[in-house]
């Protein structure tokens, strides 16, 4: 199986602060992976490192074979993200935003592709209607229509559903597995829904101090650990790490 | 380098400034005023005084010249400020968009909003008060490149400087040319400034384009060496901003400022 994405001994110190701690894992084509952890667990430092805007202390990314620190344009084009935490700007139309990314991410047809994904994320009546004036959950489908303007390889996302009401989500999550199986794509996912995890990821990473602490899948992960939801297991990892810490080669 | 990209950043600009009068009016409309003010106060220099020259092209075209310098520099500061009004920081930079395709989007703004400025300015001052470039012969190509490569560089540094020290920064860029104006010689020879100043004005690329524009009215010539050395300096002043924000950007990068620029710092 080929990798998409492919992080070694990955590590960010901000000041004396270790905020991620020797962090390697793979995904590979069409494989969801989940990025669990609490808050201040290093889930969207690495996701920055990787998306190349916070250069790593130490440690190598490679996205299908280009390292982000020396083929940085080549490997971006072959990525791309969301996050509840970058919304498009508010004061340029749906379409706009969608043509403005296209031409930075140099895609083909580009006309042909903003109407394809506005039909596909339901964002037709919105096509002429500023970002700003979007309801949460309107503005997450935007920034989801903009992470797939460029059919990408790797897709990043960061509590890609956070905003949106559970029947939105549920049709979200469908695309993005729909996305991930149909073509040659990994997905970095990090969220806090255990349920969403549960259900979306092939397998999972639970990060906690800025490691790694545990990793497989979501589905019979707690049971290996003696417990009996992912929740329980992520507030086990949350509230003691330390008891974990090893088990994660 | 992919052009497509630069022009994503022009057409960004292009998109807010459609549907923005706010954003189109001070292209013109301050540049406007100068040149309505400085028309009637060169009209009425030219009524009282003796002198040998008319005031319009002296100070009329200085002010118009140096309301162009203006334009472009704002035009660029203007197309970076967007992103850190919006905060598109993470997703500008988290493209394939390269640090010289950012800036050369940046220039292609400066040009398209300087050049709207300064037909406007052109038109008024031409059909109003009656000034004319011809006056200048093909001098003027020189005295619009100079301070237009003058202006991108200051624009640059002035984004620079406002990507490392926060959004809060903006209020020191806009003083920038008020500050320089009386070093660069608008409106009157360098000799008349004490000498610590005049070492300062021949670092200043615009110097050279007002001395040469007051020796033209006078009946003299331009100093093709001066117009050199002023487009030369130019020339390294780019340079020098281009590799200020290059500093600056992975400064950013390496401390995590480009995903947090609302925070201002990461201390």
């Amino acid at each position: 199986m080929q990798h998409v994405l492919s992080v070694k001994n990955l590590c960010k110190t901000y000041g004396g602060k270790i905020a991620v701690d020797k962090v390697s894992f793979k995904v590979s084509q069409n494989e969801i992976v989940g990025l669990l952890g609490p808050n201040g667990a290093g889930k969207t430092t690495t996701i920055n490192m990787i998306l190349g805007v916070l250069e790593p202390n130490a440690g190598t990314i490679t996205i299908e074979g280009h390292d982000i620190a020396t083929q940085r344009p080549a490997a971006l084009e072959r990525t791309n993200f969301a996050a509840v935490y970058a919304p498009l700007p508010g004061n340029l139309t749906v379409c706009q935003n969608l043509r403005i990314f296209g031409l930075l991410y140099g895609v083909k047809n580009l006309s042909a592709r903003i109407s394809a994904l506005l039909g596909e994320f339901n964002l037709g009546e919105f096509r002429d209607k500023k970002c700003g004036v979007l309801s949460s959950g309107e503005q997450t489908r935007v920034c989801l229509a903009k992470a797939m303007l460029n059919n990408p390889h790797l897709l990043l996302l960061d509590e890609p559903t956070a905003s949106l009401d559970p029947a939105v989500a549920k049709d979200i999550r469908a695309r993005i597995r729909e996305f991930a199986a149909k073509g040659t794509a990994g997905v970095l996912w990090a969220s806090h829904n255990m349920y969403e995890v549960e259900e979306v990821c092939d397998r999972v990473l639970f990060i906690a101090s800025g490691k790694i602490l545990l990793q497989g899948d979501p589905k019979t992960l707690p049971r290996r650990h003696g417990k009996k939801t992912l929740e329980e297991l992520f507030i086990a990892v949350a509230r003691e790490p330390l008891t974990l810490e090893g088990e994660f080669p | 380098m992919n052009p497509g990209r630069s022009w994503a950043i022009m057409l960004r600009q292009f998109y807010l400034m459609r549907g923005s009068l706010s954003r189109v009016l001070p292209l013109f409309i301050w540049a406007a005023v100068d040149i309505v003010l400085w028309g009637f106060i060169t009209r009425y220099l030219d009524a009282v005084s003796s002198a040998s020259f008319t005031f319009v092209p002296v100070f009329l075209g200085a002010v118009l010249l140096w309301d162009f310098f203006i334009r472009v520099m704002q035009g660029v500061t203007m197309a970076f400020f967007e992103d850190v009004w919006s905060r598109n920081f993470l997703n500008i930079f988290a493209t394939p968009l390269s640090l010289p395709e950012y800036l050369g989007g940046l220039v292609i703004t400066g040009i398209a909003t300087s050049a709207i400025g300064l037909l406007a300015m052109v038109a008024l001052a031409t059909t109003v008060f009656g000034l004319s470039f011809l006056m200048y012969g093909l001098l003027l190509i020189p005295f619009i490149l100079v301070l237009f490569l003058f202006g991108i560089a200051l624009g640059i540094l002035a984004s620079a400087m406002v990507l490392r020290l926060g959004p809060a920064a903006e209020w020191f860029v806009w003083p920038i040319p008020a500050l320089i104006s009386p070093f660069a010689g608008v409106f009157y020879p360098i000799s008349t400034l004490p000498q610590w100043m005049q070492v300062i004005s021949h670092l200043l690329p615009p110097s050279y384009i007002f001395e040469s524009i007051r020796a033209i009215v006078s009946g003299g010539a331009a100093s093709g060496m001066g117009l050199l050395w002023g487009g030369c300096l130019a020339v390294l002043y780019i340079l020098a901003a281009c590799w200020a924000f290059a500093r600056v950007y992975r400064h950013a990068v390496r401390t995590g400022l480009i995903a947090r620029y609302s925070a201002e710092s990461v201390s």
